[in-house]
Parts: C-alpha cells; structure tokens; sequence
C-alpha cells in the first residue's frame, strides 16, 4: 500500500525544512496578498508611499470594478439620493452608476474559453496518448516528436501568421477561435503527460475487459479512464493554468465580443488614470476559477506529480 | 462447454519465436494442464487462444467455429491472469459483476446479484464483496480473479498459473477447489503452470512444452511413465529422475543408448553397485538418501524411519529403466 521511511528525520532537520518551506510560502504569498489587500483599498492609499499595510478597508475597488459610472451636477445629486451602499461610495466622487461594467462579460468570456480549451485539449490528448501507449503507431517516435516541437519555439512567434490566418478564416474575436488557439498550444504538454500516465497502467487490465465480453473502446472508458483519472485531473490543471493567464494572443486577437479578462483588468480606468483598486480587486476575483479548480483536484495533483514514485 | 483446437499455429515475436508449429486438441469437459519452465511458450498459447495475440500461421477452432479473426469478446472466453488484474476503481462485488454487465451477456441485475453470492460463496470471500479491489490479501485477489471468470459460462476456462504467487496452504486449498468446480461445472479447462504438483493432481491432460513446441500430450500417469523425451521425464516427478549415463549401474541397454532414466522410486536397495551416502533428507512421510556413484549425483526414496548415516555405503540396482539417445529421445 504505502512505503515508510526507515529512519525518522532528526527534529532539527524537520525544523530546519518546516522554516525553508514557511519561508518560500511567505515569499511567494506576499504579492499575491498585497494584491488582495489593495483591493480593499481607496485610490489614494493604494499609491500612497510609503505604502500603507494599515487602512481603512472600503469595498471602492470592486463597485468600480463591476460598474460603469457618470459624473453628475450638485443639483443632479442632490434631487437624486442613493439607491444602495454601492451607490453611496460612488456619491463621493460626484458620481452615479449608470450600469454594469464589461468586467463580468470578460469574466464569462474566460470561462468558456479557458474551461473549453482545457476540455479539449484532455479530450484530444487522452485519446492521441492512448493510441501512442498501446497501439504499434508507425513512426510513434517521430509523431510524438513532433507534437513536442510545437512546444520549442514561443508561441507569441507565430502571432502574425495566426493573426492574418484568423482574418481570413473568420476566427479572430470569436469563442471558437480562442478555444482552437489554446488547445493546440496545450495539446503536446496534455499528450505527453498523459502517455506517460497511461504507460503506467498495465495492459492486463484493458485485457481482462477485453475477455469480459467489451469493446476496446468501452474497456478504454471503463478501466483505462477511471485509472488515469490522476493524470487527467493534474494535466487539466497545467492546462487550464496556461489557458486561463494567457495575455498576448488575448490582446492581438480579441477585442469586442471574445476578450478575456487578462487584457480587459489593466484597462480599467478610474478617475484621473489606471484605477488600482478596481485593477487589484479584478485580478483578485481572476485568481479564483484556477484557485478553486486546484483545490478540488488537490489530492489528484499531489498523487499525479508523485505517480511513478508511489504506485508499486 | 466446448472443444478447443489448434492447428499449425506459430507466433513470434520480433526475433523470439514463442509458439512453433503447435497442434493441440483440448477435448471438451477436460481439464488441460500446459506444462514447462519459463518461456517455453505456454502464456502465448494461452494468449492465442484468448483472442489477446494473434497468430501468425495456422488456426484457432473453438466449438468447432474457426475464431482466429474474431475478438476476445465474440471468442467467449473466460481467463484468469497470473497478476490478478482486478480492476483497481471497482469494489469486489463490481470485480466481480463485471464479465455479467458486457454488452455481449446484459445480464438482469438480480441474476448478477445471485451469481455473485454464489460464485463468492465458494470460494470464501463473501464478507469481502463489498471491500474495495485494492484492500485484499494476495490470496483474496486471487480468489476474485478466478471468481471472475466463474460467474460466466463460457466456452472455455484459460488460467495462467492462477496459484503462483499464494501460500503453499492456500494453493493447496484451491487446487482441491478448483478440481471440484472442474467436475462439478463439466467445464473445459486450460490451466498452464510450471508446478507440477498442480499438474499431476488436477490435469485430465498434461501438455509438456519446450521452446515453443508440445513435446508431448497425454496423461499425467502416461507422461510420468512413459516419458517421450529426457526433457519431459526431467519435468515431471519430485525429486526428479536420474539421468545417468548408459551402464554406470550395470543394466541392460538397447543399441544406441545414450543416458539411461531412473525414477527414485525405481531403485532397488540392498544389491547391485556400491553407492556412497552424501547426505539423508528426513522429510517426515518419506526420506530421500542423496548417493554418489562414481562422481554421479543419485537420488533415491528410503524407509522413513531408516537407520542410514552420510559416509556409509549401500548397494543399489536398476529397476524399469528408461533409455533416452544421445538427442534425448526415448528409445524403447
């Protein structure tokens, strides 16, 4: 079932790892939490130098985040009072919300295209990495050195090309045409993942349904699928990671109706310049999806970075 | 139930030719045992016949229906393989269900639930059907594993050493067991192993193999006595035969005789050639006296309870001996 180490590690060595980890942790979470925090700041706080750790927390950030607003005269306001809390903080600068903001739209636009491409890619790379690990491919080696090659150069080179071919092809801003760009750059890091997954499953298993009366399809999706679970799960996450945080092909390639969020949240703009507050508060939210998605498939990540390792 | 057949079947592997040239007929309701060390060809046999390679001559009739081009599922087979592979996501009673739910057998839930309890009944494990695959005992998966191909009633049984990696006290359990289910079922059986043990105590048919080729076919008694080659008569019998060479105990030999074969037990005590005790083995039931003659290793049964020390000296004589030529091959 599990192997235990023979001797336990010395306390000091322990403590000694626990501070190198809690150390890293630290370094790593600090702009992640400064992040945060500035999103509950207002405008001038959050430029303020030295910065401020202490403030007054106001919810600034997000309203302008999630509203689009208007400047109004002294009588405008004054025959018009608040309808909500929302409104009150926008009062303060003389202005009124007048609607929502385009944030949810890009929000939703990450979504499907982020959540999409990583379906498709798992999709694709399972069956593509099933066929390498079991059937006798001609040339193999050489296909799947191929797909790897599609890895070795940045993506960001082809972008003229892709760009000019999406022109013509009608792809540009579309859901469809973000989903397709993705998926082909995640597809050779799903099928090598995943081939190396699935070579680790026995045969004897796909073999044993085969005898109990099942297709190699139906034995693929019965016993190979279920197995490989790990793999796809940890595989779904790098993924969705690269998909979800893409900015360059999001910026050359959409615009009005297919825009993520990643090119979207630097844009947004307050009252004399880049609104920072709503900026952090958009990149806050942003982090949430991957975040929650990581976390669900935890247990799986940590068993599929480990699998080699732990399974015999 | 259902006769299977081999005809001129080969199968290779890159370089390595596993199956040579195999004729074997499996008569309906035997239990067939295949025999031989490792490598000799007896997975691949079973494999073939499986559906799970594909050979590159010859022809495979199970039923009397030709199924070399057919898949595993329409073959209608039933196979226990030599590591488990229980399906590791499933619980035992799942394990078990499994060869039922096909789309080839769609069995009715209440008719699986019955032969699952049945099949879980006989071989013990029926407090274990709802633990996962993954939380048994090497004997327990073993169990399931051969449970699995029971609840079905296919043409043919194939099993690949089912017992090699149990127990002594376990294996000797099932042996017994499967033997009865064997009578009991009138199934047809192909049981490949390279215990002989398993062989000569549950095989109607013993098939001996070498290198890729059925050396010989027949019953254990038939292959224990009358040995076709060296080969076999070295495979069966414990402890093994003597292969002396031709005259060293003064016996008669035909023309051509190249070694001479002598079971332990076909050595008569007491006169004949001067043979020095290396070393007595008391095994309780019998004792085996280790011999030298002549600077050739002899191994012969005694009296249990036999009074013989190492550094004495006996007498010894031939008794129904068996002359192989210089090929191995028998001569009679």
């Amino acid at each position: 079932m599990s192997a235990y180490s023979v001797t336990e590690p010395s306390t000091r060595s322990k403590w000694f790892a626990g501070s190198l980890v809690i150390l890293y942790a630290l370094i790593t979470m600090i702009p992640l939490a400064w992040i945060m925090l500035t999103g509950f700041k207002s405008p001038s706080d959050a430029i303020s130098y030295p910065p401020k750790v202490v403030f007054e927390p106001t919810l600034e950030g997000y309203v302008n985040l999630f509203t689009t607003r208007t400047r109004q005269t002294q009588d405008f306001l004054e025959a018009n009072p608040p309808q909500n809390w929302a409104d009150e903080i926008v009062r303060e600068y003389d202005m009124v919300i007048v609607g929502p903001s385009k944030f949810g739209e890009r929000f939703l636009n990450s979504v499907i295209i982020g959540f999409g491409s990583t379906f498709l890619s798992i999709f694709l790379g399972t069956l593509a990495a099933y066929a390498f690990s079991r059937f006798k491919i001609p040339l193999a080696d050489d296909l799947l050195f191929f797909i790897l090659s599609t890895r070795m150069m940045p993506p960001i080179a082809v972008a003229i090309p892709i760009f000019l071919m999406y022109r013509n092809l009608g792809l540009s801003d579309t859901h469809l045409g973000m989903i397709l760009l993705y998926t082909a750059v995640n597809i050779s890091l799903a099928v090598w993942l995943l081939k190396g997954f699935i070579d680790e499953i026995p045969r004897e298993y796909e073999e044993a349904a085969l005898i109990d009366g099942y297709t190699r399809f139906q034995a693929f999706y019965k016993v190979v699928l279920p197995q490989a679970a790990t793999g796809i799960a940890s595989t779904a996450i790098f993924c969705l990671i690269f998909a979800w945080n893409e900015y360059a092909f999001a910026v050359l390639l959409t615009s009005a109706t297919a825009q993520t969020a990643p090119p979207f949240i630097p844009t947004i703009i307050g009252v004399g310049g880049l609104d920072w507050p709503a900026v952090a508060a958009g990149a806050t939210i942003f982090l949430l999806p991957v975040m929650i998605f990581t976390i669900l498939l935890r247990k799986h990540l940590l068993r599929g970075i480990t699998f080699g390792a732990v399974r015999k | 139930m259902a006769e299977v057949q081999l005809s001129g079947v080969s199968k290779s592997f890159k370089s390595t030719k596993a199956v040579i040239d195999m004729d074997l007929t499996i008569p309906d309701g035997a239990f067939v045992v295949l025999l031989g060390p490792t490598g000799a060809g007896k997975t691949t046999t079973l494999r073939l016949i499986a559906g799970l390679e594909k050979p590159d001559t010859g022809d495979i009739h199970i039923g009397g229906t030709s199924v070399t081009d057919l898949t595993p599922a329409q073959r209608d087979v039933a196979m226990v393989f030599q590591q488990y592979s229980l399906y590791p996501h499933m619980s035992v009673r799942d394990n078990l269900a499994f060869p039922l739910r096909s789309p080839i057998l769609k069995t009715p839930e209440d008719e699986i639930a019955r032969k699952v309890q049945e099949v879980a009944d006989v071989l013990h494990i029926p407090h274990k059907l709802d633990n996962k695959a993954t939380e048994l005992s090497g004997g327990e998966m073993q169990r399931v594993s051969i449970g699995r191909a029971l609840v079905r009633d296919p043409q043919v049984y194939l099993m690949d050493e089912p017992l090699s990696s149990l127990d002594a006290k376990l294996r000797a359990d099932l042996r017994v067991e499967l033997k009865r289910i064997h009578a009991e079922l009138a199934a047809t059986l192909l049981y490949v192993t390279h215990d002989q043990i398993e062989a000569m105590t549950m095989a109607t048919y013993v098939g001996v193999l070498d290198e890729g080729r059925l050396v010989q076919f027949g019953t254990p008694r038939d292959i224990y006595e009358n040995p076709r080659t060296a080969y076999v008569a070295a495979r069966l019998g414990q402890p093994r035969i003597n292969l002396l060479p031709v005259g060293l105990l003064g016996e008669d030999a035909p023309a051509g005789a190249h070694q001479v074969g002598l079971r332990p037990e076909n050595i008569r005590h007491g006169s004949g050639r001067d043979a020095q005790v290396v070393r007595v083995e008391h095994l309780g039931d019998q004792t085996r006296l280790h011999l030298k003659v002549a600077d050739h290793d002899v191994i012969t049964l005694t009296d249990p309870h036999t009074s013989l020390n190492a550094g004495e000296t006996i007498q010894i004589a031939p008794e129904n001996p068996v002359f192989f030529d210089a090929a191995g091959a028998r001569i009679t």
